[in-house]
């Protein structure tokens, strides 16, 4: 593989959106302090929560994030929804009648609860995601005191994943040229053997890597490196989890 | 009074290594490397060349002999030190970047040595710049070509300021402007070299000087020109030139 990687994005042009000239930190905290207003607010407060979407909506114009991209990027929470969706049939309590089904009450508000945070959690960190680079988000993380340890291991993932993913396709493709198709779950022996063999060679990837680190004089201790920071502009981001947390108080406050 | 002469960069004196289920690595390896020496060593797959390189900086230690590194002999006291003076290129550059950005994977090395600030950005550029990365700080390494991966892979023990430089297989998978570039940049550095390889012609056009280390052991040393020119020691220890260096009799006997 010589060429270039093909998810290369223009990262200048993301960071001259208002979002993406923000210091990684400052974003993380907001993204942490919305999320955690969305999930304060009581499943009811219907109104509250279409004040978070405004907001998210807003952080994604100031990242110039195109709506169907978001969209798109939101289908990661499909197999939430499906969960959310049975809960309204297989709920206890009082029911009601939609269209000559009996739902239970208490299990739509639980999937509505669901639905609607787990909506506005992803929506909020995919705008995180889309207008910071990731090496930014990681040492923004660091630079909030979180674990050196956990940033590095976080950062050989995210390294790592386009290789491993890369890897498996490889093994998959290998595979099915010679003829493999399982259909059902007993043929599926080959896919499983492609299973063991991919945690063999992470294994032996992280022995390499292991090696390398050692080479360069990494005795167990994670020195810092020089890493991207922007200058730390509280405002108006701040704003974005201090309303959500506001429309959060008012209604948790009687 | 003459002055005393320096040691020689690389000695390595009746060396033997074994796996701890017993498989042989290497068997009673002698080898002595010059100061701004470049050495080849040549070998079959499996021959025991990467379990050598692997001995030059302590990764792995001799079951028995010894190592000395510039007079330094390599022990646990001396780790820091050897790797310091030691940098090992290894085949596969994905194992030796594995930081976010390949400013910070240029920055681990010296920032394990203890620099910081200004001096381990200067030591970052310096390093890139001497590969012909400068400007590539804030890439991703996924994010560059193959060949220039193995560069930003050389320009990470650069940075550490070595006195040796040890490459396990540089010619691997680059494309024949890559693979000239690599030779032209590793003559130019002028540090003393070690390269294993079973790419006799890049040998041949590196190294004045190669070893062949076979069945764990070295089985032969001499010029590099000589040795390509013996078909029958190069057929005994499974190398061979590829078929059109052989009829266009720039190496008579090989």
């Amino acid at each position: 593989m010589t060429g270039r990687h093909p998810g290369t994005r223009l990262v200048a042009s993301l960071c001259s959106s208002p979002a993406g000239a923000l210091d990684a930190s400052v974003k993380v905290i907001c993204v942490v302090g919305f999320v955690t207003a969305v999930v304060a607010t009581p499943p009811r407060a219907v109104l509250a929560f279409a004040v978070d979407a405004l907001l998210v909506l807003a952080a994604a114009a100031a990242s110039c994030l195109p709506a169907r991209v978001l969209a798109r990027r939101m289908s990661v929470e499909t197999p939430f929804v499906i969960f959310a969706v049975l809960m309204p049939f297989i709920g206890t309590g009082p029911r009601m009648d939609v269209f000559g089904i009996g739902v239970s009450v208490p299990g739509c508000w639980a999937a509505w609860s669901i639905i609607v945070k787990a909506s506005l959690g992803v929506a909020a960190a995919i705008v995180l995601a889309w207008s910071t680079p990731t090496a930014e988000i990681l040492a923004g993380l660091e630079r909030l005191r979180c674990p050196r340890a956990l940033v590095m291991i976080a950062g050989f993932m995210v390294r790592y994943l386009d290789l491993v993913a890369a890897e498996l396709r490889r093994l998959q493709i290998a595979r099915i040229s010679r003829g493999d198709d399982p259909r059902w779950l007993w043929q599926g022996r080959a896919v499983a053997t492609t299973a063991g063999s991919m945690f063999v060679r992470c294994f032996e990837r992280g022995e390499r890597l292991h090696a390398a680190m050692a080479s360069r004089g990494f005795t167990g201790r994670f020195p810092t490196t020089a890493a991207p920071q922007r200058p730390r502009r509280w405002f108006p981001a701040i704003m974005w989890p201090l309303v959500a947390w506001v429309v959060a108080l008012a209604v948790l406050i009687p | 009074m003459s002055a005393p002469s320096a040691p020689p960069a690389i000695e390595i004196e009746r060396v033997s290594f074994a796996y701890p289920d017993g498989t042989a690595a290497l068997s009673e390896v002698n080898l002595t490397v010059a100061p701004g020496e470049r050495v080849a060593v040549l070998g079959p797959n499996g021959s025991g060349k990467t379990t050598l390189v692997l001995h030059l900086n302590g990764i792995l230690a001799p079951t028995s002999g010894r190592i000395t590194i510039e007079g330094i002999c390599v022990e646990p006291g001396s780790l820091a030190e050897v790797r310091r003076r030691v940098g090992v290129v290894f085949q596969d550059p994905d194992d030796q970047l594995f930081m976010p950005t390949v400013g910070q994977d240029v920055a681990f090395g010296p920032a394990n040595l203890g620099l910081s600030g200004d001096a381990l950005s200067r030591r970052v550029l310096g390093a890139l710049d001497r590969v012909g990365l400068a400007g590539m700080q804030t890439r991703a390494p996924h994010h560059l070509s193959f060949g220039q991966r193995r560069r930003a892979a050389l320009a990470t023990v650069l940075s550490m300021d070595p006195n040796v430089l040890v490459f396990d297989e540089p010619s691997a998978n680059l494309d024949p402007v890559a693979r000239r570039e690599l030779a032209e940049l590793i003559v130019e550095l002028g540090h003393t070299t070690v390269i294993v390889t079973h790419d006799l012609l890049y040998a041949a056009e590196l190294c004045p000087r190669s070893v062949i280390l076979d069945d764990h052991t070295i089985v032969a040393d001499g010029p590099t020109a000589a040795l390509l020119a013996d078909s029958d020691l190069l057929g005994a220890h499974r190398l061979e030139l590829p078929r059109c260096v052989t009829l266009s009799g720039l190496y008579p006997g090989g």
